[in-house]
């Protein structure tokens, strides 16, 4: 059963004209807002689950009218999975055999991590400013655990984590994910992988203004998986022990049912 | 028909999972072994994680030798007394045995080491049990009666301290090398989820001098228990038993070892050992060649804490 996300519709706070809200004669100070909300803050997956759209709904509030006309906003939107270490490790051969022989701990990076954007980053914004609020695929903080001396390895770990974390699916991006539905309001399409680990995720929207990060919000969404293999995994974890029990349990029944039926007499 | 696995985190075509659980079933039916040598290299190539497919192939094998220890149990070919004192260093060993696969999983050499210990155990014992099927072959055509072997006679296994008597398998033994070859036992089936019956039976019948007849349901005996250890202990440690997998396994596995005990019962011992020593062997000759083939990647991303 795939779930339609797309119907995560989202309310909007609409825009009054930003002028009538605007005291007289500051105009030109008033500063842009970005908007977005959720109809619900936790989705049920089911275990068949092969993966999903995520749309989400937003608008700019105070936005100017002649910089939208020209197209110096944009926005980008993330999803952003539970955070955990992770290593990576290289092979190398060995007398003959390949066996891992060198790696590396990240601290504390998203496990999962989906990007929609009005265009690609990079032409929104320069790296190191998007290093610095660690938006982007390549841009989010890949801090080594420990000291590494030579630096030109953590560059080489960096790729490639980046690349298998894009090849499984758990990192994507959309460079067109995001489309202005009117003016001023906007809407963007994560993609959910089937892998999408469960647990808190964070939305996050950031509102460009001619490469200038100038609003964020964001939101909390809950992923929870439902269903049998689910409890199964669940039990397997927090019940180990009654679970070894039944995994005996079922060979024992298994074993002994099969000695009884095939009886030979 | 796709399942999905929850432990591997994979989905898998359920039909396959049967088929090899009706394979192994088959063969491990025709020539009397426990199976879980085959099972888990098998789930390995099928890219079910080495975790899960040693931990699960400890709780398959639970399976597979419980039938066959009740068969001996009631011909009355079990010495339950030199099963016990097997399964005192068998329990013991597994212990040791789920410490180091927590150790080496944490190194991040634990696939490695499962298939190098695989490529050595299984090239080995099948190189011996080919040698050992064609020299018989030979001797069967011609027509050349075997070698006498005198059971009576001692070795050095016989000299040591400790001595028990084992009224079922009429041999009076040190307990040391039993409870030793059972800690070794214990020590492989929970690093490589066998049960060991390929080694502890030979082991049994030519070190220790136990009579034959006994050797089978006794090892058995002590496999269920050791499996049945290491199922929970690697459950409690490592999470790693996949019970979707394991319970397809079993059920083929079971049904499939009937077939294969009816077919064994019409070929010939030494033709059906020169073909499970060919079949060992080219088990191990497949996890070699993995080992030495470029991966296509040669960098993986293992997630969660340090421990890990």
């Amino acid at each position: 059963m795939r779930r339609l996300l797309s119907s995560l519709v989202v309310f909007v706070s609409l825009i009054s004209p930003a002028a009538a809200q605007v005291p007289f004669g500051e105009a030109s100070t008033v500063k842009e807002g970005l908007e977005i909300g959720a109809s619900t803050s936790e989705i049920a997956i089911a275990s068949d689950f092969q993966g999903a759209d995520l749309t989400i709904f937003g608008a700019l509030t105070n936005a100017d009218e002649l910089f939208l006309a020209i197209g110096q906003y944009d926005v980008v939107v993330t999803l952003e999975g539970p955070k955990d270490y992770a290593t990576v490790r290289r092979k190398e051969r060995v007398l003959g055999i390949w066996m891992n022989t060198q790696s590396m701990t990240f601290e504390q990076v998203p496990e999962s991590y989906s990007l929609a954007s009005t265009r690609q980053i990079e032409s929104i914004d320069e790296a190191p400013s998007l290093n610095n609020i660690g938006v982007g695929i390549d841009h989010l903080p890949l801090n080594p655990v420990g000291y590494i001396p030579n630096s030109g390895l953590i560059g080489e770990f960096r790729d490639a984590y980046r690349r298998l974390k894009l090849s499984n699916g758990l990192y994507q991006r959309d460079t067109n994910g995001v489309r202005f539905v009117s003016s001023s309001l906007f809407r963007a399409s994560l993609r959910l992988p089937a892998n999408i680990p469960d647990g808190m995720h964070m939305v996050r929207a950031y509102l460009f203004k001619s490469g200038a990060l100038i609003a964020q919000k964001e939101m909390p969404l809950r992923v929870v998986k439902t269903g049998l293999e689910q409890a199964i995994t669940d039990a397997a974890h927090q019940r180990p022990f009654a679970y070894g029990l039944i995994c005996v349990l079922i060979a024992v029944i298994t074993g002994w049912g099969a000695s009884l039926i095939f009886r030979k007499d | 028909m796709t399942v999905y696995l929850p432990i591997a985190e994979l989905s898998v075509n359920i039909f396959i999972i049967l088929g090899m659980g009706a394979a192994v079933g088959f063969l491990s039916g025709m020539f009397g072994v426990g199976g879980g040598f085959l099972i888990t290299p098998l789930l390995i190539f099928y890219n079910i994680p080495p975790v899960v497919a040693v931990a699960t192939g400890a709780n398959q094998v639970v399976a597979s030798s419980i039938s066959g220890a009740i068969t001996h149990f009631r011909r009355g070919t079990l010495d339950i007394k030199l099963g016990t004192v097997l399964l005192v260093g068998g329990l013991a060993g597994a212990t040791v045995g789920v410490w180091v696969f927590s150790w080496l999983r944490r190194l991040g050499q634990l696939d490695l080491f499962i298939s190098l210990l695989y490529v050595v155990l299984l090239s080995t014992i099948g190189a011996l049990m080919l040698q050992e099927s064609v020299r018989a072959m030979r001797r069967a055509k011609n027509s050349e009666s075997a070698p006498l072997k005198r059971p009576g006679q001692h070795n050095w296994v016989h000299r040591l301290p400790l001595k028990m008597r084992f009224k079922k398998s009429k041999i009076y033994l040190s307990a040391i090398p039993v409870v030793a070859l059972g800690f070794a036992i214990g020590v492989l089936t929970s690093i490589m989820g066998v049960g060991g019956g390929f080694i502890m039976v030979p082991a049994m019948i030519y070190l220790l001098r136990i009579p034959t007849n006994v050797v089978v349901g006794t090892s058995l005996f002590q496999i269920i228990f050791v499996t049945a250890y290491t199922t929970m202990v690697q459950a409690a440690t490592n999470y790693s038993v996949d019970i979707v997998l394991a319970t397809i396994l079993m059920v083929a596995g079971v049904i499939g070892a009937q077939y294969g005990v009816r077919v064994g019962q019409k070929l010939r011992g030494e033709q059906l050992r020169a073909l499970l020593a060919l079949l060992v062997l080219a088990v191990g000759i497949r996890l070699a060649v993995g080992l030495v083939l470029t991966p296509d990647d040669i960098y993986s991303v293992a997630v969660g804490g340090l421990s890990y």
